[in-house]
Order: structure tokens, then sequence, then C-alpha cells
């Protein structure tokens, strides 16, 4: 049986056109979906599993147990990851954080976090996929590879796209790429601006300034001519619909939220000659849901602590490699997400000394680590959620297959309830 | 000894091996590796397919060297255990530690 218009869970581009095949409740092919999605679903576990225990297989109610155990003993509890997991799991997490006065963080923290710190100071110019599709014909790709980390995005949204307003796809854009690095991606741009490493700062405020008529007396700024400079702020102030999308390659590097500030500047200085917007590239499925569930139920992206009886915000304090690496939390739950596998050593080894407790579908590094494994469902796969696209869009997502395992909101549910009996 | 500057990203071969388990050999393949230019290859007298140690201030990885096409004096590693040994946890008040930017030591692996 073929079941059409699957959401795909794994990336932020959640490509609602995949075809899944199955039968016996068994996935058996996939159609449209990229080479990451497609390893998804054909990959997705399906037999039962039991929850784990100090290395041993133990019921339900006896993991719920150890696991609530561990929190309610915790002085400084921490909950992280929830990227790859739906929305009402996550609202579950923050009400578990906000009750055990616990800090709660999501990958966010090393992916786009600083993006949220510079909207928050500049605001956001932003717009959907579907306008992208349909107006643009001016789009930039900065610090990021699609074509390798969101393989669907230029044909179903931006590059390749056809639209109202973009009747010949490729033909009616302007595609600039600005890395390091001549990436999968650069190859496809019609400009290639090959930035030096760490001068993203440097470039960002040369474009404003030349937007606003400056006159530069050097001949080149972050590797790259002020001529191809100049060329890049006439070609955005003279497009109908302008888009940078950016990715880690601004986050991650140097000065990270402001770098990101200037870009959003930029953006929202050019919609005094145009139109022109910002998005950032989210990696993991539901990510950006993790952003906006925590912004409508605390008012902050990432980096929550309640340790006070309500919510508070900073960034470096109550982030996961900081508390980690600074050995300030005392257990961990860890939902949908892999920290021993993604986090730099020094953060992660910490989650070999405290008590940890997985959520996941996968036997993952840090569930080899964990004291309590609490094997769940796939949303998207074998259980229903929902999910928010890079562009903030909340999709429904299907269930493809049963699976005898709960999900992530079930499951907090029960540690809720053991908690607070 | 040679510095360079470390990119650390995602490629599509550790996206693809992802779902398949972080103990695959395809997981293990996709993120185990350093790409460098020829040109600094032929320098250091490195060979692709190569054993090397890579080296910052906070950590080293044994890596296996692949050619790329790269900006001299610029290497990138996938996003993986390698890439986590290699970075530091300081964040500068951010939350995200310095994951793009570090310098970095490359030398073929003797013994």
């Amino acid at each position: 049986m073929w079941i059409e218009n699957v959401v795909c869970p794994f990336c932020g581009c959640l490509c609602d056109d995949i075809a899944v095949e199955v039968e016996d409740n068994r996935i058996k092919s996939v159609k449209r979906a990229c080479s990451n999605g497609r390893s998804v679903f054909l990959h997705a576990p399906t037999e039962a599993r039991r929850p784990v225990v100090d290395g041993k297989e133990v019921d339900w109610p006896d993991a719920i147990d150890a696991a609530a155990r561990i929190l309610m003993k915790s002085a400084s509890p921490l909950i992280y990851g929830l990227s790859s997991t739906a929305s009402e799991a996550q609202r579950k997490a923050i009400a578990l954080a906000d009750l055990l006065g616990a800090s709660i963080d999501s990958t966010s923290s090393i992916c786009h976090g600083p993006t949220s710190i510079g909207i928050q100071s500049q605001g956001e110019p932003t717009c959907t996929l579907g306008e992208v599709k349909h107006r643009s014909d001016l789009v930039i790709f900065w610090g990021c590879n699609p074509v390798e980390a969101h393989m669907r995005h230029f044909a179903r949204y931006s590059v390749l796209a056809r639209g109202k307003f973009t009747p010949q796809g490729r033909k009616d854009r302007t595609v600039v790429v600005v890395d390091v690095r001549p990436t999968l991606t650069a190859r496809n741009a019609d400009i290639f601006l090959q930035l030096r490493p760490g001068s993203d700062y440097e470039v960002l405020i040369t474009l404003r300034a030349m937007l606003k008529g400056a006159r530069l007396d050097v001949a080149e700024v972050g590797g790259v001519s002020v001529a191809q400079l100049a060329d890049l702020v006439e070609r955005m102030k003279r497009c109908r619909f302008g888009v940078v999308f950016f990715g880690m390659g601004v986050t991650q590097t140097g000065g990270k939220h402001w770098s990101i500030a200037e870009l959003v500047a930029l953006a929202a200085e050019l919609n005094a000659h145009t139109r022109f917007n910002v998005m950032p590239m989210r990696g993991h499925g539901n990510v950006a849901g993790a952003d906006c569930t925590l912004t409508w139920q605390t008012g902050y992206p990432f980096a929550v602590n309640f340790a006070r009886g309500y919510p508070q915000y900073n960034p470096g304090e109550f982030t996961a490699v900081d508390l980690l690496a600074r050995q300030e939390v005392d257990a961990a739950l860890i939902i949908a997400s892999d920290p021993m596998a993604h986090l730099p050593r020094q953060a992660a080894e910490h989650l070999n000394r405290i008590p940890t407790i997985v959520l996941d579908p996968e036997m993952n590094l840090t569930a080899r680590v964990a004291r309590v494994v609490l094997p769940t469902a796939i949303y998207g796969i074998s259980a229903v959620g929902t999910a928010y696209r890079m562009d903030n869009i909340p999709l429904p997502l299907k269930k493809v297959v049963n699976s005898p395992q709960p999900t992530d909101e079930q499951v907090l549910d029960w540690i809720i309830e053991r908690v607070k009996t | 000894m040679p510095k360079f500057i470390l990119i650390t990203g995602r490629t599509a071969g550790q996206g693809e091996a992802l779902p398949k388990g972080k103990e695959s050999e395809d997981y293990r393949q996709a993120t185990e590796c350093i790409e460098m230019n020829p040109v600094d290859r032929e320098r250091l007298g490195l060979q692709a397919g190569q054993r090397v140690r890579v080296r910052t201030a906070f950590g080293e990885a044994v890596l296996v060297l692949r050619e790329k096409e790269l900006p001299e004096g610029m290497v990138f590693v996938p996003l993986g255990p390698g890439a986590n040994a290699l970075i530091g946890a300081e964040t500068r008040g951010t939350g995200m530690p310095d994951s793009k930017g570090l310098e970095v030591e490359v030398e073929p692996l003797c013994g």
C-alpha cells in the first residue's frame, strides 16, 4: 500500500510530498525523498524494545519510577534535545522542567542559538518558503550548504522551484553563494564570493555601509574585492524579492550573534528599496518547533532555567554545553538527541559522571552511557505529531507504520505524573 | 608544525549514515576523516587514505586524510566524534562553541 503526501521528519525542509510503500507494517520503499530522508524511513526501527535501567531490561512502570527518582533527587537537572521530537512532546518537556525547577535547552544552542540572539536585537524580516518559491528573484546562501544538508531545498523552495511569478524556475533567479570554501552549493551559483574564514562580520558591515552610500578606501574586505561587494549591493537593491538563507557558517564563526544581527539589519534596511528577507536553514526536523514551543511557553527560545520558579533566559549560563562543561548539572534527561555524539567532548563527558535518562527511538551513543533508556516511537514514521518547518510553518506528521513503543509525549506524561505523586 | 584553519560541518555522507546508527561502518567512514587540498597534502608529504593525527588546543583525533577542493591552509572535518574531540567547550557567553575557524595541526600518524 502506498501512502501519499507523507512529511519527512529528517530536516527543517519537512518535505510533505513523500510517498511511502508499506507492507505488513514494514516500509518497503520511498519515493521523492532525498538520500537522507530515504535513509530515515528505510532504517526506522519497528521492533518492540523494552526500557533499560542500569543495563537490565525492565517493565515500563519500573523504568518510569527509576527516571522520576533520578529527577526528583537532582538539585540541578538538565532537560536537553527536543529537535527531533514533536511539539506535543516539547510542551510536556517544558512542563516537566517547570515542575522540577530544571534547565531546559534544545539543540538550537549549538546550531541557530546565535540567530535567536541576533534576531532579539534586530527583529526578523521574514517570509514563508512559499513566498520564496513564488516570488524570489535573488537567492543568497550565506555559510550554508543545502546541496548536502537540505537536499531538496533547491527543487522545492528556492533555486529551481517554479512559482506564480517565477514560472521559469532557475532562469528567473540569480543565485549567490557566500562561503569560505567552494561547496557543492557554490558550484550551482551564478556568483560565488569566497570569504576569508572569520570575516563574515566585517563583510556584512561593509555591505551595510555601501548600501548607505559610503565610499571605501580599500580594495578588498574579507578576501572579496570591493567591486564584487558593490555589485552585490546593487543586485540586492534592484531585485524584486530577495532572500538570504544562512547557516552554521555564520552562527559558529567568530562574531556569532553579532554577525547575525548585521545580516538581519542589512535585510531590514534593504526593505527601503525592495522586499528582502532572511531565513535560518534549520537542521533537525523540528528544531524550529523547539524554539517556537519554548517561546510560547516561556517567552524564550532556548537556554531557559526554572530554578526560581519562573523562566529565566541566559545563553552561556543555561545552555547545555556550558552547564555540562562547568559540571553545573547533576542529572540529565535527553530527549530525541545524541549529545555524546554532537557536543564537544569536554562537555559531553559530564554525561558519563551524572545519572542520564534517554528518550529516543534509536540506541545512540548517549543511550550507551545512560542509566535509564526509554525507547519511544518515531514521530512522522510510527507516531503522529506536529513539527515546524524552517519558516516556522507547523505541519502535521503522519504515522505510516504501527509501533509497539509509546510516544515521547506519553512517556513524559508518565514521568510528570510520577514526579507529582 | 604547519597550522590550518579547521572548518567542521555537515556532509551528505554523514547525514545519510545517521539513521543507520552511529556505530555503523558507514557513519564511521563518513565522519572519521579530514579533507585537505592537494597542494597542502603534497607539501606535508601525505597520501590520500593515510591516517593523520589532528590536534587543537582542546584535543586530538586520528582521522583518514581525503583530498578535496579547499582553499590552501584550510581543512574540513564532518560533524561527528572526530570533530567533537577537536572543538573546545568554551562558548563566550553564547552557548555556541567555536565550531569553525579553530587553529589545527595535522601530522602523519607514526607507529
